[in-house]
């Protein structure tokens, strides 16, 4: 078997599962969010049973509209904070917390060799420390509260294989957007993504939890990363419970597998208005830009913002631009004051803001006006993404973001790091 | 028997479109139909009919886990999806909630916009009436199919939780 059919047989009765089978898999952690918490808190309300099945294992973030944007998401977080409070489930409040997908990891909750669902499509940024991780709906998470598990279909994995040595600037962003650039956005889809290679090996943990949080542009159910040294280094001070590591078999079968030389492979930037339409960052032509995000489940973490530092240290943001760099959790925030990276943001003339998901998906704290252009490190560009549907968003990493903040149009770190 | 004229789309449309973000703060069906499809096909409210078909070529639904976008197209009087495949959150949503599916190549590409369609769930029977053709799509697997005969994953988990099948 390979590493996703041997967690998901883990969670179930049998010794071993194949792609196609379906099967009620146990879950180890439910997760949800101010988006998709209000309707599974209602539809667990109709099932008709007084508690979750383990409150310990029901973990709610405040991250998408909060803090409060507006009524209606106060009502929510009003809601979200009864039910955990009556159900004693994990609540991560406003302060203490973060985004969701930042926040989980760090906080030792996900970890290896379990099955996590969560109401958000990016739960699988969860699969960089081997944890078989995927996004669900509401009326899923409302039933997975009162069960504690969970259908699903055993996906086919497909193995990716990235050779060679990074160069300078290029790092999980464009490994992840060169391979949705390849295969497309349906590429992956139904499917378990397996990274491998000497450039994984090489990546760092945040660099992985870019790819694996970005499986799903590709249709992906999960983007999984073996354990190695990186991963128990990383888990060892955090985790909250025992854990299991498993290791992909010698004979585990891949739908196909899918080889990249990288070595020379350039800071990538996806085009609108798909995360597919990727290019060499020097290949993009001359476009004039209105904003940069530097942040998100993507890239807000500290490896991210050390990047986006280290260009504008003893920079400016382009008059033109606005900067805005919204670091992942309340950790990451402090662990980047703590290196002073937060005043090389705040003298270069960007905005910090407190961690949320905001721009993101439109919703806050940097939504676009129409015909305005935005370089972000966040997960998607569909239509409308960040506001106005005649708005453009272009995804890169943390260093080409902040290299188009200095200069005002898409820029490889190279120009101004010379 | 499902019945209703058909609302054609390309391919990955995701729910962004269905439902722009910026309603996420709202759950209520009838107040999310209000937006739906408004950032990809600004008419779309004013032609949709109840009963009326969405048709799409592959991928359709990728994108974010809200099920407010299934939840926006049922409310605005979608009787069914048609595509030649979908994003596998926006199946599953769609299924949990009891929004019909039907997965048929065939049939996408033999049916145009304002084709009238008779739909026909328990035998995956799609007439075009318009063009006088019939396709059949994809069946169910057993598993999905006992949820869709329960009405939904949620009285789906009732029974299990009654049989104590848990």
């Amino acid at each position: 078997m390979n590493l996703a059919e041997k967690i998901l047989a883990a969670h179930t009765d049998r010794k071993k599962v194949s792609p196609g089978e379906f099967v009620n898999a146990k879950v180890d952690v439910v997760m949800s969010n101010d988006i998709t918490a209000p309707i599974a808190i209602k539809e667990f309300q109709k099932i008709g049973v007084s508690r979750v099945f383990d409150p310990k294992k029901i973990v709610m973030v405040l991250d998408h509209f909060m803090p409060t944007r507006d009524i209606a998401s106060a009502e929510i977080g009003k809601m979200m904070r009864e039910f955990c409070c009556e159900q004693k489930a994990v609540l991560f409040e406003i302060g203490k917390a973060g985004i969701e997908h930042v926040l989980l990891p760090e906080q030792g909750i996900v970890l290896p060799g379990q099955v996590v669902i969560g109401g958000d499509s990016h739960t699988c940024t969860y699969g960089a420390v081997g944890t078989f991780a995927t996004g669900v709906g509401s009326t899923d998470l409302a039933a997975a509260m009162a069960t504690g598990d969970l259908w699903m279909k055993v996906p086919p994995t497909i193995k990716f294989v990235y050779n060679g040595n990074l160069k300078r600037w290029v790092g999980g962003k464009d490994l992840i957007l060169h391979t949705i650039g390849d295969i497309g956005v349906d590429g992956a889809l139904y499917s378990a993504m397996e990274f491998t290679g000497e450039a994984i090996d090489a990546l760092s943990m945040d660099g992985r939890f870019t790819m694996a949080n970005m499986a799903i542009e590709a249709g992906g159910k999960a983007g999984l990363f073996h354990v190695d040294n990186k991963t128990q280094l990383y888990i060892k001070s955090k985790a909250q419970r025992p854990y299991n590591v498993y290791e992909p078999d010698p004979d585990a079968e891949y739908a196909r597998v899918i080889e990249y030389d990288v070595a020379d492979l350039e800071p990538q930037v996806s085009f609108p208005h798909s995360p597919a339409n990727a290019r060499p960052a020097s290949q993009a032509g001359n476009v004039e830009l209105n904003q940069a995000i530097i942040g998100s489940c993507t890239n807000g973490r500290l490896d991210d913002l050390r990047a986006a530092a280290q260009i504008l240290k003893g920079k400016k943001v382009h008059p033109s631009m606005r900067c805005i760099v919204i670091p992942g959790s309340q950790q990451v925030y402090a662990d980047a004051l703590k290196e002073g990276l937060i005043e090389v943001f705040i003298e270069a003339g960007a905005a910090v803001s407190t961690p949320t998901c905001g721009p993101c998906f439109g919703g806050h704290t940097g939504v676009l006006a129409e015909g305005e252009r935005c370089i972000s490190t966040t997960n998607r560009n569909f239509v409308g993404r960040m506001g106005h549907p005649k708005s453009e968003v272009y995804l890169a990493n943390p260093a080409v973001a902040a290299a188009s903040a200095v200069t005002g149009r898409i820029t490889h770190p190279d120009e101004v790091m010379k | 028997m499902l019945k209703g004229k058909v609302h054609k789309y390309g391919a990955d449309v995701n729910t962004d479109v269905i439902i722009p973000a910026r309603y996420l703060n709202i759950y209520d069906p009838m107040e999310l139909a209000k937006h739906c499809m408004e950032d990809i096909d600004e008419d779309f409210l004013k032609r949709v009919e109840p009963g009326d078909i969405i048709m799409a070529t592959t991928n359709f639904g990728c994108g974010s886990s809200r099920e407010h976008a299934p939840m926006a197209i049922k409310a605005a009087g979608i009787s069914c999806v048609i595509a030649k495949s979908f994003a596998r959150i926006f199946f599953r949503n769609a299924i949990n909630i009891g929004l019909p599916l039907l997965e048929c190549e065939e049939a996408v590409d033999n049916t145009e916009a304002g084709d009238v369609l008779e739909v026909d769930l328990s035998k995956g029977e799609i007439k075009n009436i318009t063009r006088g053709r019939t396709f059949t799509a994809s069946p169910y697997p057993d598993f999905m199919a006992e949820i869709i005969s329960s009405g939904g994953l949620i009285e789906y988990t009732k029974k299990r939780l009654m049989s104590g099948r848990v």
